[in-house]
């Protein structure tokens, strides 16, 4: 069976309607009949699970590999704390380990001439998976305080289930995190809005997401009579997939956590629009 | 001197254009974008660029293709999916190469490569500048796209408006905070003396508000709680304000729901420059009962 | 007695750093001769994590018994502590030369917990 297309909604400025775009669209494949699976890659602020209001049937923790030095066998050469990138170990009388400054690239582990480092999982937050109706979903959720989300984002992707749709619920901005989302997406949605912030954080973002090579469209949302997004999208060879009016309902259904489908019917066609348009694309 | 540090938890709250009027509203204060992600500040402030420096963090692997023998180590060694194979353009050899975008910059593959054909040199993640607005010194920063470590470069910015301020006699210095829990708003908000939160009355923005609580409580930072867009959910307003209480923030204040934000925005204007004077006048408010929380 | 203090540049009689972790130079003095002798610390200043742990791995590579500054993180405490090294408290700036006799002296209070912020993480 062929392997279904993996989507990517990113936005570089936050609150421009991102997890609204994607969990309607998991919406409009359920009406269709389309397997979709929702993976909530925003672990510092997953809130698709607000709309979706999923059953969470398994959590599971996610850790990275720390270094544990076995004192019996250390030596003190000092090589781990020598290779550590990150300053996470400290050559004192005898190596001291901050777990919570470790990446979990194994660099100690590896150089230790005497085998006295072993790796443990430090928990850095918890992968759910579960259903919402029909809708497969997954999210990821990082410990508050916890500074490392891409290692958590792998996490998430690794439940992907190849025969549904999947769409990727990205963090906001341009940095790493959205970076560990995007990769291996087959097309990304921006959802951006008509306002300055909303084409300046635009531009960054496609400034980032363009030399990973995958497929980008934009989404206009709260659309109105300022059309410098579209031009913007005009001159950079950007397909605009929608444009999402401004509706003060809109903003009040998802004050209260409802999907707009249920609350506007009207609004229906837009998401399905949307979808053919995304779909003839993958 | 104090420092004062705006965040939302939730993106597209208003966080920035609260700030911009704050900017706008107090006498003596340097001001940092601390949002370097998607910093923003800059469109409402029209910095007049003063100074621009490098932004240098951690290292980056750079394979040389035409040294590499193909072994694959380095990519078996690799945990953050950075290394794959490659094809070398001169001869269509079966090399290795390594993904800018995912290196963790960790060393490993540079360390363990048998013909040491990685090298490790230092990586520029963006820039950052000294400016001067209509309302004193902005210090913001590029972070370049897909760039790492922008905790660091959120510390470096508020470094150098604090530095500036001294330099200045400024009391205070304004800080636009990124959104999140990560990493970046750790370095935003650690020894500041207040934060303000400004979130907004719907189910996410109550969520991520109390994520964000959760973290300002962890380091003991007086936290305040501003709704912004109240009007389009009054109830969870309240109940915004409950919670906030519950966890030992002072709400101090709301902003209504009002396109005027927009054409403010357009117009490359704060709101309490561009009016109307009914939503200025609730921006006010919050602001100095946000300052009379911190310096009594 | 071998003694680091954190100063803001390369001698006795220049303004002490308060911060430990990114003090701009360690001066490594020697409280019987009297003999001091700067340290850059500038790569740990601009390090992307970790410089008090960094910080402290020098001083201990210094062979420093002590150490003399205004704040000290709870990941450079850690490290200090595990290296055995005392630190000693100075209240507000002052010139090295003075900090100096003041530790001499005993004035300086010893410093049991961490004091200062962390950076991030």
């Amino acid at each position: 069976m062929a392997r279904s297309p993996a989507i990517a909604i990113a936005s570089g400025k936050g609150g421009t309607g991102k997890t609204t775009v994607a969990v309607h669209l998991a919406a409009t494949l359920l009406f269709r009949k389309q397997a979709v699976q929702y993976l909530d890659c925003d672990v510092e602020e997953p809130n698709g699970h607000l709309f979706l209001k999923p059953t969470i049937e398994s959590s599971a923790s996610v850790g990275i590999p720390v270094p544990v030095v076995d004192a019996a066998r250390c030596i003190a050469c000092g090589k781990c704390a020598e290779v550590c990138e990150f300053n996470a170990i400290a050559m004192l009388k005898k190596p001291l380990v901050f777990p919570e400054l470790c990446h979990g690239c194994g660099a100690c582990a590896l150089v230790c001439p005497v085998g006295a480092i072993r790796e443990t999982p430090r928990a850095i937050g918890v992968v759910e998976t579960g259903r919402a109706g029909s809708i497969r979903f997954a999210q990821g959720r990082l410990n508050v305080g916890e500074p490392l989300a891409p290692p958590l984002i792998r996490a998430v992707k690794t439940r992907r289930e190849p025969a549904a749709v999947a769409l990727y619920d990205s963090p906001p901005g341009t940095s790493c995190p959205v970076v560990a989302t995007v990769r291996g997406a087959d097309f990304v949605v921006l959802v951006t809005e008509p306002t300055p912030f909303g084409l300046h954080d635009l531009a960054l973002a496609v400034a980032t997401l363009r030399p990973m090579g995958r497929p980008l469209g934009v989404v206009v949302n709260r659309a109105d009579d300022d059309r410098r997004v579209q031009d913007y999208c005009q001159a950079e060879n950007l397909p605009v997939l929608a444009e999402l009016p401004d509706d003060r309902r809109v903003a009040e259904t998802y004050a209260r956590g409802e999907l707009i489908f249920d609350r506007l019917p009207d609004w229906r066609g837009r998401f399905e629009t949307l979808w053919a348009r995304i779909e003839e694309r993958t | 001197m104090k420092e004062l540090v705006v965040i939302s938890g939730k993106g597209g709250t208003g966080k920035t254009s609260l700030t911009a009027s704050f900017a706008a509203l107090a006498p003596n204060a340097a001001f940092a974008d601390g949002d370097v992600d998607a910093a923003d500040l800059h469109l409402l402030l029209a910095p007049a660029v003063r100074r621009r420096e490098e932004f240098r963090s951690g290292h980056a692997a750079v394979l040389r293709a035409d040294d590499c023998v193909g072994c694959g180590r380095c990519a078996a060694l690799c945990r953050f999916e950075a290394i794959a194979p490659a094809t070398r353009p001169g001869d269509g050899a079966r090399v290795f190469a390594v993904d800018p975008g995912a290196c963790e910059g960790c060393g490993v593959c540079v360390w363990n490569c048998p013909v040491r054909a990685i090298d490790f040199p230092e990586r520029v993640c963006g820039e950052w500048f000294v400016s001067a607005t209509r309302f004193g010194s902005l210090v913001h920063a590029r972070l370049h796209p897909g760039a790492e470590n922008s905790g660091k470069l959120v510390s470096l910015v508020r470094e150098q408006a604090r530095e500036i301020a001294k330099q200045e006699r400024r009391d205070l210095v304004i800080v636009d905070g990124p959104p999140g829990t990560g990493c970046p708003v750790i370095a935003a908000l650690t020894g500041a003396s207040g934060v303000l939160v400004v979130t907004e009355p719907t189910v996410s923005g109550a969520h991520d508000l109390a994520r964000v609580l959760e973290l300002t409580g962890h380091f003991k930072i007086p936290t305040a709680v501003c709704i912004n867009k109240w009007d389009l959910n009054p109830e969870q307003a309240d109940g915004i304000e409950a919670a906030a209480r519950a966890a030992g923030a002072t709400p101090v204040g709301r902003v209504r729901y009002d396109k005027a934000a927009t054409r403010a925005q357009r117009l490359g204007q704060t709101v309490v420059e561009a009016g109307p004077d009914s939503l200025a006048d609730e921006i006010r408010a919050v602001w100095k009962n946000w300052i009379g929380t911190v310096a009594p | 007695m071998k003694v680091v203090l954190t100063s803001s540049a390369k001698t006795l009689a220049d303004p002490i750093d308060m911060h430990f972790g990114r003090a701009k130079v360690f001066i490594l003095a020697d409280t019987e001769t009297g003999r001091a002798v700067a340290h850059d610390n500038a790569q740990n200043l601009h390090a992307a994590q970790g410089a008090g742990i960094q910080s402290a791995e020098t001083v201990a590579r210094l062979g420093a018994e002590a150490v003399v500054t205004g704040s000290v993180g709870p990941k450079a405490y850690k490290a200090l502590q595990a290296a055995g090294i005392r630190i000693a408290l100075i209240e507000a700036v002052c010139p090295g030369t003075e900090a100096l006799r003041r530790f001499k002296d005993g004035e300086l209070p010893v410093l049991d917990q961490p004091n200062g912020e962390s950076h991030w993480v």
